[in-house]
């Protein structure tokens, strides 16, 4: 083998300007992958981040139904303790789960004295879904840290839209589930930035004074936000999870619904198309690897088809003439994997310190930050050599089945 | 040494069916010096490549070294080159990307798969009975015609064949050069007693052979022995 390998390099070498220029190609390919990926990741794992560190947790557990209707905020398709119980002996003894918080949601009118508003609200025991939510406080503008009984957490929109500040006090007015309108009188503690998604422009205040506005006499809840302790987790929790799904209630229809992240999130798409658009470059790249092994291989069978008869005059049997060139195929794609390898890192590299910023949607001056995974390297080195190796295939066997005596014959 | 009997080849062009060998019969003895001489298209290089293995007869039997040839498929018959038969090609053909070493060493390496060692003293031996030892780490571009057919030379003996097939060998070297790559090969001949076989057309090479035999239509119309050898 060591000696193949020294007649396929210095075959390389004879044409080395076509062996350069067919390298290039190939690292131009795997760098232009590579560097997508990183900085696609980028953008993918930041927005997963703020999605589920700061919003809508990895899981979330409704009543049934309640998903189907989320944007009429029902109070009619609340958790309620029996059904709490039930619930937590899973949420308790699962491997998966770090934390879980409960949440009232609903809607109501907003007053600052001067005008009023609507307003979307999550009631939260701040302590778990700060633990559930760890950038929830990043998103939290001018808070210091703490929401009490009697304080509002409230949309930016709201704020700058009525001039609301730090301090005020507001009145909350809401109707509860039979209908009965209920006020209280709240201080503001915070602005909320707004997030994409579901919940993404909702205000915050304290469990306790939801169920007093709404006159809630037993423990309800809308929803269960659950943080696992590894994102990777999800399919595993959600499986742990799914006899949840299979539960009836009193009218023997199913009493529960659980959705993860993905499911919830319409940026779930995007990261689908991110992913789409990945494959899509890798085949690009494929087909690059492919086209230019496979012609460069081919000018090298035609070019030598003397060189092929004499070798196989003397002696050589087909399968080494095979080895031959499937060896010069290999050695191509493994000099573009390695040349687009190491450029795309150092690619990645410097646009990791250059601190490029980028906006998405109302969201600005979030900081790219590419990484390339060894994983990635590794698939798409792994990907170029095999396709290199299988382009060479046909011109080798080509060339191994050449008949010596009309090879020699060629000038 | 070789035994071929009744060999026949035929080509279809077209419609048309070509004989250009016709029941062509022939042995060789070990260690002969053998020239096949003809006009063009008498089929010369046709009966060299059928008898170096290269051309498959359409019919008839070629028995070399007791072995049946066409009873080999594709990989034996090249197995049986490798191990067997030596060729001297017109233009050298030499291996251009390896060094004059290199291109003796790759029937060992490629085809024998020698030890380094073993194949170190035959190589080096070879390069001094062929007079390129100074030349050893020169690539083909860098020697000339002459030199490049002496290492053509080498390259078809270090494998130690019985039998050297050589298809105008002289063709694209000077009086001189040639004069003195025929002598190569007639001291190799008597020193190995290794069978040369020639197609030629080359006054200089017909004068040095034992054994000259006339092809005319692909068929012998004459097998006689010179001066050198006895005639039959």
């Amino acid at each position: 083998m060591k000696n193949i390998f020294k007649i396929a390099y210095r075959n390389l070498l004879r044409n080395h300007r076509r062996t350069l220029l067919t390298a290039s190609l190939i690292t131009l390919g795997v760098v232009f992958v590579l560097v997508y990926t990183a900085l696609s990741g980028s953008f993918k794992n930041y927005m997963i981040g703020q999605i589920t560190d700061s919003s809508m947790g990895h899981i979330q557990i409704h009543k049934k139904g309640f998903v189907a209707s989320v944007e009429n905020l029902p109070l009619d398709k609340n958790l309620n303790a029996k059904a709490l119980e039930y619930l937590e002996q899973f949420l308790n003894e699962s491997q998966y789960i770090q934390s879980y918080s409960y949440r009232i949601k609903f809607g109501g009118m907003f007053s600052n004295f001067v005008s009023t508003t609507n307003i979307r609200l999550n009631a939260i025991d701040p302590d778990k879904e700060f633990a559930t939510l760890p950038s929830l406080k990043d998103r939290l503008v001018n808070f210091n840290g703490i929401l009490n009984k009697g304080e509002i957490i409230v949309p930016d929109i709201i704020t700058k839209g009525m001039d609301v500040k730090i301090g005020d006090t507001v009145v909350l007015v809401a109707n509860n589930k039979s209908g009965s309108v209920n006020g209280i009188n709240l201080k503001v503690v915070g602005e909320v930035e707004r997030i994409s998604g579901p919940g993404g422009r909702d205000g915050y205040i304290h469990i306790e004074d939801a169920k007093k506005v709404l006159r809630m006499k037993g423990v309800e809840v809308s929803e269960i936000v659950i943080r696992l302790k590894d994102v990777n987790m999800l399919k595993d929790a959600m499986l742990e999870l799914s006899p949840i799904l299979k539960k009836l209630n009193q009218k023997e229809k199913l009493a529960f619904e659980i959705h993860s992240w993905e499911q919830l999130s319409p940026f779930y798409n995007i990261i689908k198309m991110l992913d789409i658009m990945n494959i899509s470059i890798q085949i690009i790249l494929i087909s690059i690897v492919l086209i230019s092994i496979l012609n460069v291989m081919i000018m090298s069978v035609y070019e030598r088809i003397k060189e092929i008869g004499t070798i196989a005059a003397m002696g050589t049997p087909p399968k080494t003439i095979v080895k031959l060139f499937l060896m010069e195929g290999l050695l191509l794609g493994i000099l573009g994997a390695m040349l687009g390898a190491i450029l795309s890192m150092l690619i990645v590299q410097g646009l990791d310190m250059m601190q490029i910023t980028y906006s998405f949607g109302r969201e600005s001056n979030l900081i790219l930050e590419p990484i390339l995974a060894l994983k990635d390297v590794i698939i798409i080195s792994v990907i170029v050599v095999a396709i290199s190796l299988i382009a060479s295939i046909s011109p080798a066997l080509k060339a191994s089945r050449l008949d010596p005596v009309e090879a020699l014959r060629t000038n | 040494m070789i035994s071929a009997k009744n060999l026949n080849k035929t080509y279809k062009v077209g419609e048309l069916t070509l004989t250009v060998i016709h029941d062509f019969s022939l042995d060789i003895n070990e260690g002969e010096f053998i020239s096949l001489i003809g006009p063009s298209g008498s089929g010369k290089s046709t009966v060299l490549n059928m008898l170096g293995c290269l051309d498959t007869p359409t019919s008839g039997s070629l028995i070399i070294n007791g072995q049946d040839i066409a009873i080999l498929n594709k990989t034996q018959q090249a197995n049986f080159r490798g191990e067997h038969i030596g060729f001297i090609f017109q233009s050298f053909n030499l291996i251009p990307v390896l060094t004059v070493y290199e291109n003796i060493e790759y029937p060992l390496i490629m085809i024998q798969n020698l030890p380094e060692h073993e194949r170190k003293v035959r190589i080096e031996k070879l390069l001094h009975e062929v007079g390129m030892y100074e030349q050893k780490d020169k690539t083909p571009d860098k020697i000339s015609g002459g030199q490049m057919q002496r290492v053509a030379i080498a390259r078809a003996l270090v494998t130690n064949p019985k039998i050297v097939f050589a298809d105008e060998p002289t063709a694209n070297l000077d009086s001189t050069t040639a004069h003195m790559i025929i002598e190569l090969m007639k001291k190799i001949q008597k020193e190995h007693n290794t069978t040369f076989v020639f197609a030629t057309h080359d006054e200089k090479i017909v004068s040095n052979v034992d054994r000259l035999i006339t092809l005319v239509d692909g068929n012998i119309v004459e097998d006689i022995y010179t001066n050198n050898g006895v005639q039959q």
